[in-house]
Formats: C-alpha cells, structure tokens, sequence
C-alpha cells in the first residue's frame, strides 16, 4: 500500500495545493492521499461514513455526526481543503470559521440558542440533564449580554471567540 | 472494555462544566465567572477529531508497512529477477507437494480409518522428491490412527504419542515454507495449573510454537480447509473453539478454559490474548480471560524479521491461503522466540493489571509498541456506551 505518489502526479499535487491555498507542502499532500487511500478501503473516491467510523478514536469524540456532516463524501481535494484548517499556516479567521460551521450545521448563517444547547448536549451526553443546559447556557449568555433569542452571525462569533491562546492545529506525519 | 485510559486522556481537555451550575442544583463553591468564549470554544475537541482522521493509533496496528525496494539498482535487478523465478519456480512447487503430499495422505488416512477401523491405504506417488515425503507421512499415517484407534485403552501413551507426532507435523509444515527459528528461554514442560500466553501475529505462530511443544490452544473457527485441518488433526491435542461474534460462547468457553487448566494429563494451554492479528509492531489490549484462571502464565514473546517476508497476516485483506502462499514463494521466515519466566497474580493486582504487565513484558522483550486499544474493534464498532462515557 505504500506508493502511493505513484497513484498521484505532479500536477495532481500541485492541483490539490492550490485548492488548498498552499497551506499544506507537496509531502504532507502525498502523505494525506496515503491516509485517505487507507481510509477509503473501496477505493471509491470517497470516504463513507461508515469508514470514518471505523476510525476509534474518532468515533468516540463527543462531535463525531456533526463533523461527519461536514466531511461525509468529500473527494480528495475537498478532503484536503476540509484539513487544511487544522494546518499551522491557516489563519485565526479560517479556524473560527470552521468552529461556526460546526455550530451551525444547517448552515443558517447563524447561530441560535438551539445550535448551542445541542453542541452542549454532544458534549456532555447523560452527565447534565436537559434543564441544566438550558440554565447554563442562558446564565452565560445573560452574563456577556445576550437574551435567549439571540443569533450570532459570523462576524459576532469571531469577535467574541477570538483569543490569543486559540489553537487548533493538527500534524500530518511524513514518512 | 478498555476505553478507560483513552476517556481519562479527552477528561483533560474539556472545560469543567458542573462547577458552572446555578447553586441550587449542586451544593458546591460558588460558581465560577464563565465566559461565553469558553462555553463556545470547542476547539480542542475538533483538533482531536482533525488529528484522529490524520492518523491514528488503532489503524497503525495493522498496517502492514511494504519494505523498501532494493532490486532499483542496475545489477541488483537480474539478481532480483532470477530469485523470483527460483522462489516461484522452485520452491513454491517443492512447498506445495510437500504439503499437499504430505497432508492429503494424512487427510485420506483419516477418512478412511474413521470409516474402516484400522486398515487403510495411501496412493503411491512416483518420483524421488516425493517418495521421501511419502516416507515421512507413511510413518505418521502408520503410527498415527492404528495408535489412536489401538491404544484407546492406554489414553496416557496415546496421547504421548499423539503429541510428538503433532510436533513432527508442525515441523513439516514449518519446513515446507523455509521457517528459520530461534528459540531462547527454557522449554516449556508439561505441568497442570500453567497457561501460555504470546503476542499474535499470524496463524502460522501457533504452528511455529506448536513444533517445540505440544500444545493445547483456543482458536476461533475459521471457514474452508482450514477449519477442515482444524476439526480433524487438531482435535487430537485438546484445542477448544470458540465463535467471536457469539457473545455467549464467552462464558462457555471461559468454563471450558478453567476445566482444561485443572487436569493434569492434557496439553498445556496456549492462548493469544490480543484476540486478533496484529502487526508485528505493536502489541493492543490483552484480554483479561487467560490471566483469571488461577494459574500461573507463563509469557511467550514472537517476533518475526521482516527481511525476506513480513508474516503479518491481515485477515481482513488476504485469505489465509494467500497468506501461506506469500510466505511460501519467499526465501525463508525468519523469526525469534523467546520462552519468558512464569508469572502469577500478585497481591491485590486485578486482572487487567495482570494482564497490562504481562503485556509490558512481552512488548519488551520483542520490541513491541504498547496501544491502549482492544482487539476486537477491528471487527466492531466502540458501542455507544464508551461515546457516554466521553
């Protein structure tokens, strides 16, 4: 299994870096499509749920189904781009915009006070009841003053997550 | 299962969101100041996905990592090409007769004896390369069944030479794909309330272990020849079955573990506690099954070189039949095996302790990477509980 740049020419490589805008290098490509070769057992050019949930450890994460969502069927290229966010060079802005995403992923726009109890609820499962996240979030909204019925867009949810200590960034080992 | 130590690992990252709760609901210090950023931040979590889509642990246990070609050089190359026609035009087809020689004579002997009582026949088959195989395997069919079926009244000698005769079989086989072996540590001998326990690479360990000693072992039922292999030669050393996906086997084949433990006069007891094949460069999760038996285990480490052949066997991809034939057109199968010292439960150390330092020595004698994951996930999926408990 392993040649696979043999599989993947130059330019394919070079394709697949611009779509990413240069944020990942031509080895860290090669290595991804030896991943996603390997994730893609059927070799249908794609990668299937059910494949991405024979990962353990990601099947185990609390966001798993909203990420598959996001990352259900994508060719190589989209899969790459998908990555790209995770990669040292992207920028701040990229990261929240994915973080958004995630939060909104019926792709409204905005995020409302559903969005967020339901995240809320990914990540906490049976250890808070349904009352408890309600309390929570509202408190929390009151005390940087938000109602209940409030919808973030974008730009207000960079401006409230931006932080010097946000990270979120992801090696691709090259071998 | 084993998802404790993974869990405690993700607990790190997430923000303690109980202490957070108005101070009715839990009498608990005053809430803390919580920004919205932090309640939203959910980054860490997403990089754990990102970086779990990237690579993961469990994925690298059965890579099976292709070795680097040396035939690119312009003089290497025809040496390459002329070891190919010697590996599958020689002996692959020496192997093959071999084997087949030797194993479907024993096969008919079988059948035949089973329906006719002690007398039996064998095909002559012509040639000089043949005629000694015929030998080996007329001594074995001679002894064998009249021996089994004769002697039932004296189960002790029987069975003795029922033993060596299996250890004969397994040294044939071994030789039919060139098994270079080195055995370190002291032989393990026969005595009641002892277990073995080695690292699992492939089918062809037990037959490797097998060769020295004659062996009990717990296997799961495989489909085609192999399973054919299993019920008739096999059965005569005591093996015990087992089905995975049959949840209720586990308690009926762990009953049968503790009676086979108890007698004296049967086989020893292998078991391969990971459950599964695994790459020769990690070890995952023992299973806790072999270590509550109340005996001593005595582990045993295998490792395999990979220079002319990597022996893992990656039963997802290749039948068991592609497998033997890959090891059969290589040169040889190298490997080491080294018999480690007997260890018992210790005071107040449970079972899955038990097994962890069990694993800790084996991982290290054969230079084994350590993998908090279990086995059996390469067959199933986490079940939702584990995600609960995340």
């Amino acid at each position: 299994m392993g040649n696979a740049s043999s599989m993947l020419t130059q330019y394919d490589i070079e394709e697949v870096q611009e779509h990413c805008n240069y944020l990942f290098s031509q080895q860290e490509i090669v290595s991804l499509y030896a991943r996603f070769c390997q994730l893609d057992r059927s070799a249908k050019g794609f990668i299937s749920e059910d494949e991405f949930l024979s990962i353990p450890e990601f099947s185990l994460n609390p966001l798993s189904k909203r990420l598959l969502r996001m990352v259900d069927g994508l060719n190589f290229k989209d899969f790459v781009a998908f990555l790209s966010t995770f990669s040292a060079k992207a920028s701040l802005r990229q990261k929240i915009e994915l973080i958004f995403k995630v939060y909104d992923i019926d792709g409204k726009g905005k995020i409302t006070f559903k969005d967020l109890l339901e995240v809320l609820q990914d990540l906490t499962g049976s250890f808070m009841s349904e009352e408890q996240r309600e309390q929570v979030v509202t408190k929390v909204l009151e005390e940087a003053g938000y109602t209940m019925d409030c919808a973030f867009s974008l730009e207000d949810f960079i401006q409230i997550i931006d932080h010097p200590g946000l990270k979120m960034e992801v090696e691709v080992p090259i071998d | 299962m084993a998802s404790s130590s993974v869990a405690a690992d993700m607990e790190l990252d997430r923000p303690n969101l109980e202490d957070y709760l108005p101070p009715d609901s839990l009498p608990q210090e005053a809430p803390r100041n919580l920004h919205l950023r932090d309640l939203l931040d959910i980054s860490p979590v997403l990089t754990e996905a990102a970086g779990a889509i990237v690579d993961d642990s469990f994925t690298r246990c059965f890579k099976s990592n292709s070795p680097e070609p040396w035939n690119w050089n312009i003089y290497l190359f025809p040496l390459w090409c002329f070891g190919v026609v010697i590996r599958y035009g020689i002996l692959f087809p020496l192997s093959c007769l071999f084997i087949v020689s030797t194993n479907w004579e024993v096969i008919e002997a079988n059948i035949t004896s089973k329906t006719f009582g002690v007398k039996r026949g064998f095909r002559e088959a012509g040639g000089p390369v043949l005629n000694t195989c015929n030998r080996m395997v007329s001594i074995f069919c001679r002894l064998f069944f009249p021996v089994h079926f004769l002697l039932k009244g004296q189960d002790k000698l029987r069975s003795k030479i029922e033993r060596k005769l299996v250890e004969m079989m397994c040294s044939v086989f071994v030789a039919s794909w060139t098994g270079v072996i080195k055995y370190h540590g002291p032989r393990p001998s026969t005595r009641p309330h002892q277990v073995f326990v080695a690292n699992h690479t492939s089918m062809i360990d037990f037959i490797i272990l097998e060769q020295m000693t004659a062996f009990a072992v717990i296997m799961q039922k495989h489909p085609g020849w192999v399973g054919f292999i299993q019920k008739t030669i096999l059965e005569s050393v005591g093996c015990i079955w087992f089905n995975r996906n049959d949840l209720r086997d586990r308690e009926v084949t762990a009953r049968k573990l503790r009676d086979h433990v108890q007698q004296s006069d049967n086989n020893p007891l292998l078991i391969f506690p990971e459950g599964t094949c695994v790459n020769n460069q990690y070890t995952v999760m023992f299973k806790k099954g072999a270590f509550e038996l109340g005996c001593a285990v005595c582990p045993i480490a295998i490792k395999y070189n990979k220079i002319f052949v990597d022996a893992f066997w990656n039963s997802k991809k290749q039948s068991f039949t592609m497998h033997l034939v890959r090891l059969m057109t290589s040169w040889a199968v190298v490997c080491d095996v080294w018999y480690l010292e007997p260890q018992y439960l210790r005071e107040g150390e449970t079972a899955i302790a038990f097994a962890e330092r069990v694993r800790d020595m084996i991982a290290a004698r054969a230079g084994l990477k350590k993998v908090p994951w279990d086995g059996y996930l390469k067959h199933n999926r986490p079940s939702p509980k584990h995600t609960e408990e995340k």
